[in-house]
């Protein structure tokens, strides 16, 4: 229960960054992608359920909040969400290379995937401008905001890992 | 072993029902998007309010470290300003005599409709668009202020955008450098037409597309001011959008394109001028008999104050 409220919690509060605080960390106006790392760090620290419903649900919000059709980031983030929770007990959760990598694979997936659904759909073929003006950059600060943003997520998930075990023992 | 394998198979299942879901939804959302309006104010009430107190504390944090900044340049600029204000009185007084002129001819005219006669509401900008693909972005009032989907947006002197949706709260604004953005206008000086497109491609120059300009006398040069077109179904006629740069002849020879400049800076946009007037599209009887569908569902009372 403890887990679900913090859960829900952690989603809108990244939600809130992606659009409103972060306005003011924009660098040369791109901001980073707060939400594929939480998706694949759900997905690597709880699994591939944990990351596919954290991405829905943060997707959802966000599509929610603007115009357009509802549904694409949900989709796209629910998708990196459950890859990265192919690597949930394969590789250390305590490494950040591993979610490094990760991240880097679902900011580009979810980029090219945006530039083709909403861009190259509608004629505008410059992928290279795109690549250079949007995804590359978006690339850079999102994986700069990993190194910190993950250790937080990583500290808050051992908290309640060992809150869990306490209440099983009590139960038991 | 088999608690991991009853969760990999709930986990695709959970999938593939989501995945559809969320096509279901998209598809929704194409063919009618105020098929989910309801859900979005939901979510609107609920998060709205922390948005809100969020960018005011950025707005108070703001105003702190203005204040700190010297004060020998604020007085080196209150000096700039008073010479400014001199020549403005002067200038004031030139415009007041050229607008009871202008408001005597308009009089004749019986053009009652203007610019200024519009009634606006002042908003804050309180959040941007979660990517870094679109420029939308959300202000504090919403429908309790009078403003509903398709009022006109301006900053300053100039159009900022359109209002794509509201609630009692808020609206989201689509700016017109959004790639999605097409503004019909026209020249003001020639009143030749065209169309004005936001494109990403463009938008680290501050310029936005112009095409299809029909300009057949070659009347139309570089640094013409273009307006809000008197065509358009959803914005008001005459609000300033910016200056042509650049001028070019299609292949076809027919039409025109070029960039233009906007007037209205988008990078540092805080305060909006909300207009909550929206244009009333007014179809002719025979519109009506041809059952054409327009954006704006308000042809009602302009049809009885025309009769």
């Amino acid at each position: 229960m403890k887990r679900k409220i913090v859960t829900g919690i952690l989603i809108i509060v990244t939600v809130l960054l992606q659009c409103s605080v972060f306005q003011i960390f924009e660098i040369a106006s791109i901001k980073p992608n707060l939400m594929v790392i939480l998706a694949v760090s759900f997905g690597l620290m709880r699994g591939r359920l944990s990351g596919l419903l954290v991405g829905f649900a943060g997707g959802l919000i966000m599509d929610l909040f603007y115009p357009g059709q509802i549904g694409i980031n949900a989709l796209l983030y629910m998708w990196i969400g459950y890859a990265s929770g192919y690597c949930y007990r394969i590789f250390y959760d305590d490494d950040i290379k591993t979610p490094l990598l990760l991240v880097t694979a679902g900011d580009l997936f979810y980029s090219i995937s945006r530039y083709i659904l909403t861009f190259l759909l509608r004629g505008r073929i410059h992928v290279l401008f795109y690549l250079r003006r949007i995804i590359i950059p978006e690339l850079l600060y999102t994986i700069i905001a990993t190194l910190v943003v993950y250790h937080l997520l990583y500290r808050i998930n051992l908290r309640l890992n060992k809150s869990d075990k306490r209440s099983l023992d009590s139960i038991a | 072993m088999r608690k991991d394998k009853y969760q990999n198979t709930s986990a695709k299942t959970i999938l593939t029902l989501l995945t559809v879901l969320c096509v279901f939804l998209i598809g929704v959302s194409i063919v009618n998007s105020s098929a989910l309006a309801p859900v979005r104010n939901i979510v609107g009430i609920v998060v709205m309010p922390v948005q809100k107190g969020i960018s005011q504390l950025g707005r108070y944090l703001g105003s702190i470290s203005e204040n700190v900044s010297s004060s020998s340049e604020l007085r080196a600029e209150n000096e700039a300003l008073k010479q400014q204000l001199d020549i403005l009185t002067a200038e004031n007084s030139e415009l007041v005599l050229d607008k009871e002129e202008l408001s005597r001819l308009r009089e004749l005219l019986e053009l009652s409709e203007t610019y200024a006669d519009y009634k606006t509401t002042g908003a804050h900008v309180i959040s941007k668009d979660s990517g870094n693909w679109f420029s939308t972005f959300t202000i504090d009032k919403g429908t309790e202020d009078g403003i509903v989907k398709d009022c006109n947006v301006i900053a300053g002197s100039g159009l900022v955008g359109i209002v794509t949706d509201a609630g009692p709260g808020w609206a989201v604004v689509r700016s017109i450098i959004d790639d999605n953005s097409n503004v019909s206008a026209m020249v003001s000086n020639t009143s030749d037409t065209c169309i004005i497109a936001g494109n990403l491609e463009l938008i680290d120059q501050g310029s936005l597309n112009l095409v299809k300009l029909t300009d057949e006398d070659n009347k139309v040069h570089v640094g013409d001011k273009v307006v809000t077109s008197n065509i358009s179904e959803k914005y008001l006629p005459g609000i300033l959008i910016g200056y042509i740069s650049q001028l070019n002849n299609d292949a076809n020879n027919l039409t025109k394109s070029g960039e233009i400049t906007p007037v209205v800076d988008f990078k540092h946009l805080q305060e909006v001028l909300v207009i909550l007037e929206t244009k009333n599209y007014v179809a002719s009887p025979d519109d009506a008999k041809n059952q054409i569908v327009n954006d704006v569902d308000v042809p009602a009372p302009a049809a009885e104050e025309d009769a």
